[in-house]
């Protein structure tokens, strides 16, 4: 008795049954055949489509003008953000410029996020988490095997940073390379003592935000649990990404136009547009 | 009595660059006062490992360094303690002065000011790195508190003339430093000024 799978013929027709399969965690292609587009956006306008993993991690080239929808499906999902200018990788997203520049230490709607070039790469259109971290960065292979018992990558309880070590290689890109990050979703809020306070949640269902491209960026998410995440348990639930093709941003933007910092970040970003 | 191998004064707005080795102490002196140390450190046999703000502030629940406080790498070790201090506690979210940021926080007119990733850059791009080696960084004698709303910003420093702090390396590691240059906002009390660096073993 042969297993349907003993010569290459079998092989293949097992392989090509597979074909059709749905799960919960994939990319949806062409984007434009998604579901839960978001509000007002026409499918052909779809660039992106794909829920991540638990765990799991993913990136994206997105140009000038694009839109991203992060949407917190369960209420569990921790999104750790890097970013790169696509076309010169070494400008990168920049943490502590985005804090110091907005004098602020909390991300929100109406703020952007800088490259350590002094450009806005990216900016917040819409967030309904309202708890996000740019303090505590991503866990890491020491620390999840302290929590968890493991933290290999190839384990059951991957770390942020080994994902995008991982992500950023399919780039060319390396250890080098994994700049501070931001975490979406979970938060840490600075008790006058300076103490970090983390906001874990689980959180309602459903929670999005919307960013806009402001540049073109090799964008890296990796869902891993928050390195402050207080729960014993390797707690994290999928993510769901959209993006889709929208407009620069117009001189008279209002989010453009509301600090003098961010008038010259703007500034600086179209410079590097200028043909 | 520890022996003192390297003792030398860092001139204003000038970069420096020294290795440390595991067990061995570095003392930075702030001789004028409210002068920022703007501070990387490096793995040095694998500078590819090299001082996180986000893992150290993660693993000690706290945005302040203080006596006590061990500063941990991007891959989560250990690489050198806070043994003493006499500064109350420094910075580890201000990040670095850069021309570009420059022209966000004060105009295009400061495009041509020196700065401490133009230090970071000069003192690295001799030894091999280049600007994926400019990662967070510490911010010694510089004062910049987060409020209940989130308002942060480098504020008045809490530094005086003498006062320093004391480094153990738990690890072989490479120290780069940029004496901070900024001239705009009170980092260094509008007038960068002179430190001095004393390895001991």
């Amino acid at each position: 008795m042969s297993s349907t799978t003993a010569d290459p013929y079998g092989a293949q027709a097992h392989a090509r049954a597979q074909a059709g399969t749905s799960v919960e965690a994939m990319p949806v292609l062409p984007a434009t055949r998604a579901a839960h587009l978001p509000p007002g956006v026409a499918p052909e306008a779809m660039l992106w489509a794909e829920t991540i993993a638990a765990g799991g991690y993913t990136s994206k080239i997105l140009n000038r003008g694009a839109r991203i929808e992060l949407t917190d499906i369960d209420g569990d999902g921790c999104v750790s953000m890097l970013a790169f200018n696509a076309a010169c990788p070494v400008e990168r997203l920049n943490v502590a410029d985005t804090m110091k520049i907005q004098w602020n230490a909390y991300l929100g709607a109406g703020r952007f996020i800088l490259s350590d070039m002094g450009r806005v790469i990216l900016s917040i259109l819409e967030d309904g988490a309202g708890t996000h971290d740019g303090f505590c960065g991503a866990s890491n292979e020491a620390a999840n095997a302290r929590k968890y018992g493991d933290g290999t990558n190839h384990g059951t309880h991957p770390n942020a940073r080994d994902r995008f070590r991982i992500a950023v290689a399919k780039y060319g890109l390396g250890r080098k390379d994994i700049h501070p990050c931001i975490n979406l979703f979970k938060g840490v809020t600075i008790d006058p003592d300076g103490a970090t306070v983390p906001q874990c949640g689980p959180f309602a269902p459903g929670r999005r935000v919307v960013l806009r491209v402001e540049m073109d960026l090799i964008l890296v998410f990796a869902n891993c649990p928050h390195v402050l995440d207080p729960r014993d348990g390797y707690s994290v639930t999928p993510v769901r990404v959209r993006a889709w093709r929208g407009p620069a941003t117009p001189p008279d933007d209002p989010l453009r136009n509301a600090t003098p910092e961010g008038q010259r970040a703007f500034l600086n970003t179209d410079d590097l547009f200028a043909r | 009595m520890a022996d003192t191998i390297h003792d030398e004064v860092v001139p204003a707005r000038a970069p420096w660059l020294h290795d440390v080795r595991a067990g061995e102490t570095l003392e930075i002196i702030d001789l004028e006062g409210n002068q920022a140390v703007d501070f990387l450190l490096y793995r040095t046999d694998d500078d590819a490992e090299r001082y996180s703000a986000q893992d150290t502030i993660a693993a000690q629940g706290n945005i302040f360094l203080r006596v006590g406080s061990v500063l941990i790498s991007n891959e989560g070790q250990a690489m050198m303690r806070v043994t003493a201090s006499t500064v109350d506690y420094h910075d580890t979210i201000g990040g670095a002065c850069s021309c570009e940021s420059n022209t966000l926080r004060y105009g295009h007119h400061t495009r041509s000011q020196h700065a401490c990733v133009d230090n970071f850059l000069d003192a690295n791009s001799r030894m091999g790195r280049d600007k994926r080696d400019m990662v967070s960084n510490i911010n010694w004698f510089m004062n910049v508190p987060v409020e209940a709303d989130g308002a942060l910003g480098i504020v008045d420093g809490i530094s005086a003339p003498g006062l320093s702090v004391t480094l153990e390396a738990l690890m072989d590691v490479t120290v780069v430093v940029s004496n901070c240059p900024q001239i705009n906002n009170p980092c260094n009390g509008f007038n960068p000024t002179p430190v001095r660096m004393i390895v001991r073993r």
